[in-house]
């Protein structure tokens, strides 16, 4: 009875993207494994005034926020325009993908991707000057991530 | 979109020569499944001919796939109810090329129907039977064996000791099949289907609606009356009928067809009994038809059809089954709901409006999470910039202007929808427009509404925004700003008792103090309500808690993360000092004082407190019931926090539960490999293999240690699960107990004093009862004798009992 129709339900807004961390200790086959199954979301394009408040209220509308890390100026140590958001579940990791990547938080449109998954280190920039590699706070068009491929 | 088939991980570009071998049939079939799938959307040629084609292509694929095109056809028809004509045109054509295929296809359609009924799948089943109603038109299906199954469904309204739930779904799927085959069925047995007609008005006359009044999202009967559901589809199905079952609205393709059709031969329907009723079923909830719109709203261009029209019936169908099919796709679901077919014979956007409306505000539940119909109508804003916006800007008007008899839950969730989706458009509202609600209390659902939602929209901004984006005149309505307030802030005339010993842990802290160091520090605090001499100092003291809390808090208030931080490194502290029940509402109490400006705060640290059990969930619930708390009382943060509390304690129950079942699991694998290992070993190694005989004895008692430990681990978590389930069960005894007290001691003043019991509070309160059974309705379904025999007797005030008759009857 139960035959999916793969053809017509897609779920395009779960798929993993293109983006690979270059610093992952591991190969690429363990980082999408992980990335698959991940409930940590990469969240880009924030303002460098948004707060973590801001960021729980509007992650919470996907379900329980288990932690935010801001990203910080590694240097400044000052938020820098991005942060990870940590949820208990999947599913509503799943469900920030689909539902919350793509509007707006603090009138930017923010930019949501999977996250293998935080570790001590990485809520630092790994721009020249400290920031995030692109000053995402100027370009709103693309998503930083796209350049963040290539290691600094 | 093509779907090229992922080779396994690891096997990137290997074995190239077998996937080419094999490639062909599942590329063929995946061709296939594309062509009827997409079949019915926009195409430069026209739908007939397309059919025509796809047809024939299938025809042509019978030999050699027809088991596959069978499985296909049968999941679109479940699946994909909005083209069900599409399909069942198809399914028509074919048909009349292969009569042996058109057999085939039904006996698959009715085994179908039988697993979706026995797995409780209700809705699709109901698209099923909806499908072999349209093969009656596409001359699949003779109309007399229709009717017959027909009254099969019928009969059971006549079966005893069911509950209603099941009589109404077999009821509803006569009757929702009628608009499409009304015309075919009446035409060919009247007799019959007027016979049918009079047992269903028959079971409606007398069926229970005890269930309508908690369902309704508005108590008032103007402008649009909140008409239970089968009471609308009989209306309309009546209306029908009236205008001789003359239906314009629903495309039917197999009319083009017809002269290839009608020399098809049809088949008969085998005789169809409903699976019996059994006490694992579970029935669909009913429903209330939510309306908002009638002809009067849209200015200008096409009018909406009536609410007793079935072509209102037919479009609504057919948008939330759009919605279910691509509510994961915001962008197809945005285009495919505007692209709707007919959509320039109807107000589209407001239909859409509506149904999206419907399903965020319906009853226990939505039908999906509710952040998805903000995103939902942010795409169709972003889609139809010129016209959606101002129809949503209307229905946002109506329903402020209706707030006074709309429910507590729908106006929450309002709340939630028109914050979020300001924050996407810079705030921009015309809040002039709402002045009205200035001169009203405060408490009055107007001006509620609009102090709610400025506090969410700070939530999702800062306070000079709020400051920024209303008028003058609305500053009554602003929230505070979300500071906090730190009691030993100053030094003042009369100094708090604590003052000093704030400031030795103040200090403490900042000198990285540990745990045992505040401990010590703490012992000097003195206890207020202790007379005598307490020589250990380890009961309950209030002073120690403030002290303690309120100066960790003003050193953590910087951010989340920090507070967060600060709650982690002095758990041991915390867990000490609330090791009473009078502790952990203590504790709640002097963290509701400190961040009483930002209730947000407070929500994310009760939930931390809660998570690190420094409280539990009835400590919560107390609080909240607590005199100190009536003041906040109809706040919708109190009842977020609340209902996120018993959630807590549902997914802590379900996680263990499910550790159990694990184990369990694993236990008897282990046996039944115990039991094979036994006769591998006793059959003929024994005899064969001598080393084996040897191992023999240690591989037993190895199993022997693993299976002890197993049912040691069970037992301890059987127990686990008992604890968690009670816990769990005194959590609603606590609120339900609150409510009833809280209720009734407002009741009863009111019945003393001569005053109507119908205040702003009295409505809030009781909905808020309400609320506590329906969003947990599953759960609470499990204690339900319990709460009979201890709470919900029949001493109990009629207003607050009516509340649980009417939470019984939805699965009556």
């Amino acid at each position: 009875m139960s035959i999916k129709l793969n053809a017509l339900f897609s779920d395009s807004y779960v798929d993993i993207s293109q983006y690979r961390d270059q610093h992952f200790k591991g190969n690429r086959y363990e980082q999408e494994k992980l990335l698959k199954q991940s409930c940590t979301l990469y969240v880009g394009n924030l303002s460098f005034y948004t707060t973590e408040e801001q960021v729980h209220e509007l992650f919470s509308k996907s379900g329980d926020v288990k932690r935010i890390i801001i990203g910080l100026d590694k240097v400044k140590k000052t938020a820098c325009g991005f942060c990870f958001v940590e949820y208990y579940t999947r599913a509503d990791a799943e469900n920030a993908m689909r539902f919350i990547n793509g509007t707006r938080l603090d009138d930017r449109i923010i930019r949501t991707d999977w996250d293998a998954g935080f570790k001590e280190g990485r809520q630092f920039g790994r721009g020249k000057s400290g920031g995030q590699q692109h000053n995402t706070s100027v370009k709103t068009s693309r998503s930083p991530r796209a350049f963040s491929c290539f290691p600094s | 979109m093509s779907r090229r088939r992922h080779s396994d991980e690891g096997d990137a570009g290997s074995q190239p020569h077998k996937r080419r071998r094999t490639s062909e049939p599942i590329e063929i079939e995946d061709r296939l499944e594309s062509l009827i799938c997409r079949v019915g959307e926009k195409s430069t040629s026209s739908l007939e001919s397309n059919l025509e084609g796809l047809a024939g292509v299938l025809e042509a694929d019978l030999p050699n796939y027809k088991g596959k095109i069978l499985r296909i056809l049968c999941a679109v028809a479940r699946l994909l109810p909005e083209k069900l004509t599409v399909y069942t045109t198809l399914v028509g054509l074919l048909n009349a090329r292969n009569y042996n295929f058109g057999g085939e296809f039904v006996e698959a359609m009715i085994r179908q129907l039988k697993e979706t009924l026995k797995s409780n799948l209700y809705s699709e089943a109901l698209y099923l039977v909806r499908f072999l109603n349209d093969l009656v038109n596409c001359h699949v299906i003779a109309a007399p064996s229709m009717v017959a199954m027909f009254e099969n469904f019928v009969s059971v309204t006549q079966e005893e000791d069911i509950p209603q739930v099941r009589s109404d779904w077999y009821v509803y799927a006569v009757l929702s099949s009628l608009p499409w085959v009304g015309k075919e069925l009446y035409e060919k047995k009247d007799v019959e289907m007027d016979r049918l007609f009079n047992q269903i008005e028959g079971y409606l006359k007398y069926r229970q609606k005890t269930h309508v009044p908690m369902l309704q999202v508005w108590t008032a009967e103007k402008p649009h009356p909140q008409e239970e559901y089968l009471d609308c589809l009989w209306a309309q199905v009546q209306k029908l009928k009236k205008d001789r079952w003359q239906e314009r609205h629903i495309l039917r393709p197999y009319i083009a067809f017809d002269s290839v059709l009608c020399e098809a031969l049809q088949h008969n329907l085998p005789p169809f009994t409903p699976p019996a009723h059994s006490d694992d079923a579970v029935y669909p909830m009913p429903h209330v038809v939510f309306r908002m719109f009638d002809y009067t709203d849209a200015p200008e261009g096409p009018v909406m059809p009536g609410s007793h029209s079935v072509e209102r019936f037919v479009i609504e169908e057919n948008l939330h089954c759009i919605i279910k099919s691509h509510w994961r796709e915001r962008k197809t679901c945005a285009a495919q709901l505007l692209s709707y077919p007919g959509k320039n014979k109807i107000p589209l956007n407001y239909h859409i409006v509506e149904v999206i409306f419907g399903e965020l505000f319906q009853l226990p539940s939505p039908p999906h999470i509710d952040v998805m119909y903000t995103a939902l109508l942010i795409e169709l804003c972003k889609l139809q910039p010129g016209s959606l916006p101002q129809v949503l800007a209307q229905a946002t008007e109506m329903m402020y202007m209706r707030l006074d008899t709309m429910n507590t839950i729908c106006i929450d969730r309002l709340i939630n929808w028109f914050s979020h989706h300001l924050s996407n458009f810079q705030f921009r509202w015309s809040w002039d427009d709402w002045a009205d609600c200035l001169t009203q209390d405060i408490e009055k659902p107007k001006p509620k509404f609009v102090k709610e939602v400025l506090e969410k929209c700070m939530r999702l901004s800062y306070h000079q925004r709020i400051v920024d984006i209303v008028p003058p005149s609305f500053s009554a309505l602003i929230p505070a700003n979300p500071v906090c307030s730190y009691k030993y802030e100053e030094e003042t005339e009369c100094p708090l008792p604590g003052l000093a010993m704030a400031t030795t842990v103040s200090n403490a802290i900042k000198n990285r103090a540990s745990n045992e160091e505040i401990l010590i520090v703490l012992k000097d605090v003195p206890n207020p309500n202790q007379d005598d001499d307490d020589d250990e100092g380890d009961g309950f003291n209030p002073l120690k808690i403030e002290v303690f809390l309120q100066t960790l808090l003003h050193l953590a208030a910087k951010s989340f993360s920090h507070s967060f931080s600060a709650l982690a490194k002095f758990h041991e502290v915390l867990k000490n000092l609330t090791d009473s029940d009078e502790g952990k509402l203590h504790i709640l109490r002097v963290l509701y004082e400190f961040w009483r400006n930002h209730p947000q705060m407070i929500s994310v640290l009760v939930d931390k407190l809660i998570r690190t059990q420094i409280v539990d969930c009835a400590a919560v619930a107390n609080w909240i019931f607590s005199p100190e708390m009536a003041h906040d009382f109809t706040r919708f943060y109190v009842w977020e926090i609340l209902h996120s509390t018993i959630r807590k304690m549902n997914k802590h129950v379900q996680k263990i539960q499910k550790e159990l079942d694990e184990a369990k699991e694993k236990l008897e694998k282990q046996q039944n490999k115990k039991v094979e290992k036994q006769i591998f070993l006793t059959a003929e190694t024994l005899l064969f293999k001598p080393h084996i005989r040897e191992h023999k004895d240690d591989m037993e008692k190895n199993s022997e240690d693993e299976e002890g430990q197993l049912e040691e681990q069970i037992e301890r978590l059987q127990e686990k699960v008992e604890s968690a389930q009670s816990e769990q069960k005194n959590l609603f005894l606590v609120i339900f107990q609150r409510f009833i007290m809280l209720l009734t001691e407002h009741l009863v003043r009111c019945e003393t004093s001569g005053v109507d019991i119908n205040t702003t509070w009295y409505k809030n309160c009781i909905e808020r009862l309400q609320q506590i059974f329906l969003m947990h309705h599953v759960i609470i379904q499990q204690y339900m004798g319990t709460l009979e025999n201890l709470l919900f007797t029949a001493e109990l005030d009629h207003h607050i009992l009516a509340v649980y008759q009417q939470f019984c009857a939805l699965q009556l």
